[in-house]
Order: C-alpha cells, then sequence, then structure tokens
C-alpha cells in the first residue's frame, strides 16, 4: 500500500472563539455605540452615539441602559441592546455579520424552514451544530491525525469499513467529522436496532445522517451516491474488554459486502487507533445488561465510580487512516449472492485493517503521545 | 355501455367526493353510493344506498345493478367513524368480509380498489427507512386501525386468488391531511400546544387529499393490479411540523404518553391519537417509485406542499413565523418590518 500523506490537524485558519482577540467591555460599549447606526430601534444607541470617554461607559453601562421603554411603550429589558453587548463578546469585531447569520439560522430552526432526505438528515444542523460541537474533541482533545483521506471518492458512492471500540460510539463521530471536514462528505452512519430504540440517541443519529444497519437502507443509500460508514464488529467490537484491545473481532456476516457486491461501489477500509482507550473497559455486568436490554454494563476505571466525571474520555493520540478502496464492480451481477466470495472479501477488508492497525500503533508509540 | 361503478363510504367527505368525480365521466354509466348514514354533502348524480355492507344485501346490489368496479374506501380508523375502536373494526373487517364475499358471487365484476393506508407497515426502531410495497411490517400491528388494515388487506389478498379475473389495485396511502379534512391528525396539529414522545422525532409522509382523491381515479380508471405506496415526495419531521405551524411541542415521556392522553382527551384539552402513537414515535416512510413508474401517478403535492396547505387552515401558533422573524429583526437592530437577509 502507497504511504499515505499526513494532513495536520487544527490549523484551518479559522481562529476559535477564545483564541482571538479579548475584547474588554469598555470596548464592547465603544463599538456598540458607533458600529450601529440604525436609529429606527429605540434603546441606548441615541445617547450612546455621542462620543462619551469611553471609561465613564464601563462594564456596568450596558446593564444600565438595557432597561428602557421601548418604542411602543413597553418598559422592559432591552434585549436587542444586551444581545448586542452578548455578541461583541462572543463574535469580536465582524458580530453584526455574525450574529445576523446566527439569528437567520435560528429563525430557520425555529420556523421549521429546512429540508431533511429521507432518511431524516438534517445536513444543516448537522454542519453547523453537530460537527462544530464535535471538532474541539477531534482536535484539541484526541489530536486526530489523519491519512489516506484521497482513498474517499469525491462524488460517488462507497462504503467505509471500520473498525469499533471505545465503549461509547466515539469512533464513529469522529470519524464522520473527519471525513466532513477533509472530504467535505457527509459520512452517512449505519447503526444497530438499539440506537433507534433508545430515546435522544436515535433522534439525533437519524437527524446526524445514519440509519438502521439493514441491507434495504445500506444499498438504498449507496445507490442514491451516499458515503456509508459501517461498523461491522458491532456491539462486540465496541464493548470488547480492554485486554482485547486492537484486535477484530467478527465481522458480522458480511452483510455489508453483499451490500457494495449489488450496488457496485467500492469499500474503503477504515482503522482508527486511539478509540480503544478513551473508556477502557475492565468489567461488565451481563445480568443488568439483559435486565434493561442493552448488550453490556460498562465499568471502566473511572465509570461510574466518578459519576459524570467518568464520562470525560481519557485524552489519548488518534490516527485514522483510509485504506486504498477495494473495487466490487469488477464481480459479475449475482456475486452477492455467492457466499465464499462474500466471505473471502469480508476477510480481505478484515486483514487490511488488522495490519493497518498494527502498523498504525507502532507509529503512535505512546498512547498519550 | 359504460361502467357501473360502487363506492363505499360515501358519506364521509373523500367517499363522497371520490363518488361525485366519478360520476362525471363520461364512460361510467352509473355510480352507486353505499353507506349507513346519509351523505352530509351533495352526491349529485350518484345514487345513495343505505345499507351496511356487514349485510349480505350488499351483494343483491352488486349482482342486482351489474357492478363492474367496486372502490372500497370504506376502511377508517375510529376517529374518523366516531365511535369506538371495536365497532370501527366490525365495520372494517366485517364489512370487508361480506364485501368481498358478495364480490366472489358477482359474476360482472372486473376491479376492486381497496383504498388502504400505510399504517399496514407499522411503526418500530427496526424498521427501515422507506418500505416498498414487498416489505412486510418488522412489527406487526397488534391493534387498532393499523390491524385492522392490515387484516382487510389480507382478505383483499385472498379474494385476489380466488377471483384472478378481477383486476384487484391496493392503494397504501399515507397520512391524508389538507384543508378540508379533519382526522385525528389535523386535529392534534390544531391544538395550541402539540404533545410530542420525549426523545423521538418521528418521520412523516403526507398524502394531500387532492392526491387521494386523483390516485384512486387512476386506478379506477386504469388497469394496475398491485399494491402501490401513495405518498407526496419528500419528509417532515414531527418536530419541523410543528415549528412549521408555530406551535410550542410539549414532550412527554413514552410510559406517560398514555396516561396523559387520556388524562387530556377527558379534560378536551388534547386528543394525542392513539392509533399513532408509534407513528409519532418512530415514524415512518414509504417508498414511491411504483407509484410513479407503475401506476403512473404522479402526486400535485409534495409532502411539504400538503403539510404547508393544511397549515394555512389553522390559525398560526405562538411561534409563528411572523413574530419569530420580527423577534429576529429586533436583535439584529433593524426594524421590526424590514426583511432581514439570509
Amino acid at each position: 500500500m502507497a504511504e499515505a500523506e499526513i494532513i495536520p490537524l487544527g490549523a484551518r485558519g479559522r481562529p476559535g472563539r477564545g483564541s482571538g482577540r479579548r475584547t474588554t467591555p469598555s470596548a464592547a460599549a465603544r463599538s456598540l455605540a458607533s458600529g450601529v447606526p440604525k436609529p429606527r430601534i429605540s434603546g441606548p444607541r441615541g445617547p450612546s452615539a455621542s462620543p462619551e470617554p469611553a471609561a465613564q461607559r464601563d462594564s456596568a453601562a450596558p446593564a444600565d441602559e438595557l432597561f428602557v421603554t421601548g418604542r411602543h411603550g413597553e418598559v422592559g429589558f432591552d434585549v436587542a441592546a444586551a444581545l448586542a453587548w452578548a455578541a461583541q463578546e462572543v463574535f469580536g469585531d465582524d458580530w453584526e455579520k455574525s450574529l445576523a447569520e446566527v439569528l437567520a439560522f435560528v429563525r430557520r430552526r425555529l420556523t421549521g424552514e429546512y429540508t431533511v432526505d429521507e432518511f431524516g438528515f438534517d445536513a444543516e444542523l448537522t454542519s453547523q451544530l453537530t460537527m462544530a460541537v464535535l471538532r474541539p474533541l477531534a482536535e484539541r482533545w484526541f489530536r486526530i491525525d489523519v491519512r489516506g483521506i484521497e482513498n474517499i471518492p469525491a462524488g460517488s458512492g462507497a462504503l467505509v469499513v471500520s473498525n469499533h471500540s471505545g465503549t461509547l460510539p466515539m469512533d464513529a463521530l469522529m470519524t464522520s467529522l473527519v471525513v466532513h471536514d477533509h472530504a467535505h462528505r457527509h459520512l452517512r452512519m449505519l447503526g444497530a436496532d438499539l440506537v433507534f430504540r433508545l430515546p435522544f440517541v436515535g433522534e439525533m443519529a437519524r437527524r446526524s445522517g445514519a440509519t438502521l444497519a439493514c441491507s434495504e437502507d445500506a444499498e438504498r443509500m449507496l445507490d442514491q451516491g451516499e458515503l456509508v460508514g459501517v461498523w461491522p464488529e458491532g456491539f462486540k467490537g465496541i464493548g470488547k474488554p480492554f485486554s482485547q484491545r486492537y484486535t477484530l473481532q467478527r465481522f458480522g456476516r458480511g452483510g455489508f459486502v453483499s451490500a457494495a457486491l449489488r450496488t457496485k461501489v467500492p469499500i474503503v477500509p477504515c482503522s482508527v487507533v486511539g478509540a480503544e482507550e478513551i473508556y477502557p473497559l475492565v468489567g461488565n455486568i451481563p445480568s443488568l445488561a439483559r435486565l434493561l436490554g442493552v448488550p453490556y454494563i460498562p465499568i471502566t476505571p473511572f465509570l461510574p465510580w466518578l459519576g459524570p466525571l467518568g464520562m470525560i474520555p481519557l485524552p489519548s493520540k488518534w490516527l485514522i487512516e483510509f485504506g486504498e478502496p477495494i473495487r466490487t464492480d469488477t464481480y459479475a451481477d449475482g456475486a452477492a449472492d455467492e457466499p465464499m466470495l462474500v466471505f473471502n472479501l469480508t476477510d480481505q477488508v478484515r486483514e487490511t485493517i488488522q495490519q493497518t492497525l498494527h502498523a498504525l500503533l507502532i507509529r503512535r508509540g505512546s498512547v498519550f503521545s | 355501455m359504460g361502467r357501473v361503478i360502487l363506492v363505499t363510504g360515501v358519506s364521509g367527505y373523500l367517499g363522497g367526493s371520490l363518488a361525485r368525480d366519478l360520476a362525471t365521466d363520461p364512460d361510467v354509466d352509473q355510480v352507486i353510493g353505499v353507506d349507513l348514514v346519509p351523505p352530509r354533502q351533495d352526491l349529485g348524480p350518484v345514487r345513495f344506498v343505505p345499507a351496511d355492507i356487514r349485510n349480505p344485501v350488499i351483494a343483491k346490489v352488486i349482482v342486482g345493478e351489474d357492478v363492474d368496479t367496486v372502490v372500497h374506501a370504506d376502511v377508517l380508523p375510529a376517529s374518523g367513524r366516531g365511535g369506538s375502536a371495536s365497532s370501527a373494526k366490525e365495520t372494517n373487517v366485517i364489512g370487508t368480509m361480506q364485501l368481498l364475499a358478495a364480490c366472489q358471487k358477482a359474476p360482472g365484476l372486473r376491479k376492486l380498489v381497496l383504498r388502504s393506508s400505510t399504517e399496514v407497515y407499522g411503526a418500530s426502531p427496526r424498521d427501515p427507512a422507506m418500505f416498498t410495497e414487498d416489505m412486510s411490517p418488522k412489527e406487526v400491528p397488534r391493534a387498532g386501525f393499523a390491524r385492522d388494515a392490515l387484516e382487510v388487506e389480507g382478505y383483499v389478498r385472498g379474494f385476489a386468488r380466488r377471483r384472478p379475473d378481477v383486476v384487484v389495485t391496493v392503494l397504501r396511502q399515507a397520512t391524508l391531511i389538507g384543508p378540508t379534512v379533519d382526522t385525528a391528525i389535523t386535529r392534534y396539529f390544531a391544538y395550541p400546544a402539540v404533545p410530542t414522545v420525549l426523545g423521538f422525532d418521528a418521520r412523516l409522509q403526507f398524502c394531500h387529499e387532492q392526491d387521494v382523491l386523483g390516485s384512486l381515479r387512476v386506478a379506477v380508471a386504469d388497469d394496475v393490479p398491485g399494491s402501490f405506496n401513495i405518498a407526496g415526495r419528500g419528509i417532515l419531521m414531527l418536530s419541523q411540523a410543528i415549528r412549521r405551524l408555530g406551535r410550542p411541542p410539549v414532550p412527554l415521556p413514552s410510559f406517560a404518553i398514555a396516561g396523559v392522553g387520556s388524562l387530556l382527551r377527558s379534560a378536551r384539552l388534547v386528543d394525542f391519537p392513539s392509533d399513532l402513537t408509534a407513528l409519532l414515535t418512530y415514524g415512518r416512510g414509504v417508498d414511491t417509485t411504483r407509484m410513479r413508474e407503475v401506476l403512473g401517478f404522479h402526486p400535485a403535492f409534495s409532502t411539504e406542499e400538503a403539510f404547508a396547505d393544511f397549515a394555512r387552515t389553522v390559525l398560526p401558533g405562538a411561534l409563528s413565523r411572523e413574530r419569530v422573524a420580527r423577534a429576529e429583526n429586533r436583535l439584529r437592530g433593524l426594524h421590526p418590518e424590514e426583511i432581514g437577509h439570509g
């Protein structure tokens, strides 16, 4: 396999919140005074438009002026002024444009003026919100190195097959973020039916583009040219004990290979190193798990002992490598119904990922490096 | 000689409209409308026969009038009949059995069209995103209208086997919506605050009343045997639909839905349609490729448009688009009535 290029993460020329210049309250008041020329709405801007010394209008000033008599005669808290002041704090200099964008986004969300696809995928929400929440985790906490991103086709259907680990499906979220940020595509995840039975989890999963891992849905998505992600180890992989880390479990029943063969899309093997260490699973309570109808109840060195604090993942160093695509369009039409071929292809994908995992582990060295 | 069509369930808005529409077709000699109660709307040239389809007398009508096409549009949820679930089941299932028994004895019958519902697919977390016509429900509905529709379809399949000379068309229509229909779901959306299931957001598909009629007309006019999903293009999430109405959702935990639902119902506050609990939790999507390509029917309304057409008729709620836009303008420091960008 050709040596993949290392693409550094993080610096994408976009200073994040908190990394830019700090704004002092007085500076906020000053630009509030001069930055908003609209005179029509009543509020603090009338008086503050006069070039008073900023020192007098220190941090207390906006708070004073937020209680005003409005144009319609209502006395109250001037939301506009408060928001403008807060916006200045949060967005910095370009606040008016950013705020307008945020407000338009909020308005669309509130009035339902967005579209979802037939699987319930909300592209706008995913790009604007979900990915933004995950990004700092990927860039700062796990410091993910991505390799072989060029193996993801630009516009056509493909099936990304990955190893699964980490007690909670953080690896799936991180892979989809990496694909979103580097390949500029949405990774449509296939999830177990448990995901869609759980409140909130199922709702979020559909919203961020996931659907049920069944051949009907997989083939439907692949036929539509989507980039589909599958974790064929399932709960056996994600819930395996820490002692078995980086040992691939059985790859389901090869259903993902059949789906790829039927839709003639390439299979992109994906190897994730780092997720095994985020919640080291040292124990399980099978009886309680059976009672609750979940595959396992995780016990990690911190969970449940530290309560919610135990939910903080360990900051392991992550490497994600996308391997060379395995073509399936060269096989004959009925290939998906040949069990031997499906088994062989499944093994090929599994072996590729297992070997890449070993190579990446050597490359990474220490866990938290 | 032209056709003689028998339509069941003509007292309802849709059955009545369909019967009246069919009667205007020059190829059609006569349309006979059957129902228990007299129709509320004027049926024009349709001959109304007050009859109970559960009664063998229906066979006399079918044979005596030499009916060649039967349109069974009388499989309805309890809320559509204003009765209890058990009486609705009686009419839906037993009525269909009697009707089919009569049809089997009618030598002149050429076609049977059943107005069914996508409720037959049930709704569960194990469902595929989009049901095609040859898929079966993952969790078979055990009660209510969905169960009735499933049983009715079973009897119709049996009839189709016994009378291979009859063209049998089953139209599984997605949730009916529109400005003039009054169903459990339109009443549900019209409440000032809409109860939802906490932690779940259902995918919904709607079928506009015009398209319900349109698809039935196509099935009567053309000979296309088989089952067809009928739905407008696209998907609307339940949360999105409620937001488009400007109504605040009231999420209730799923275990409280039944209790709170009956409480609110008895207080006449909110009617959480118990028939629709599964749908409003897990949602459902159906594939309409066969509808377009085999039946040759193209709905005039997408799911979004059908819902918008319905939304016109209900008063905007507390979080209406205008109010939100005005609030946005205020926050941006624009004049409230100004048109914002973006």
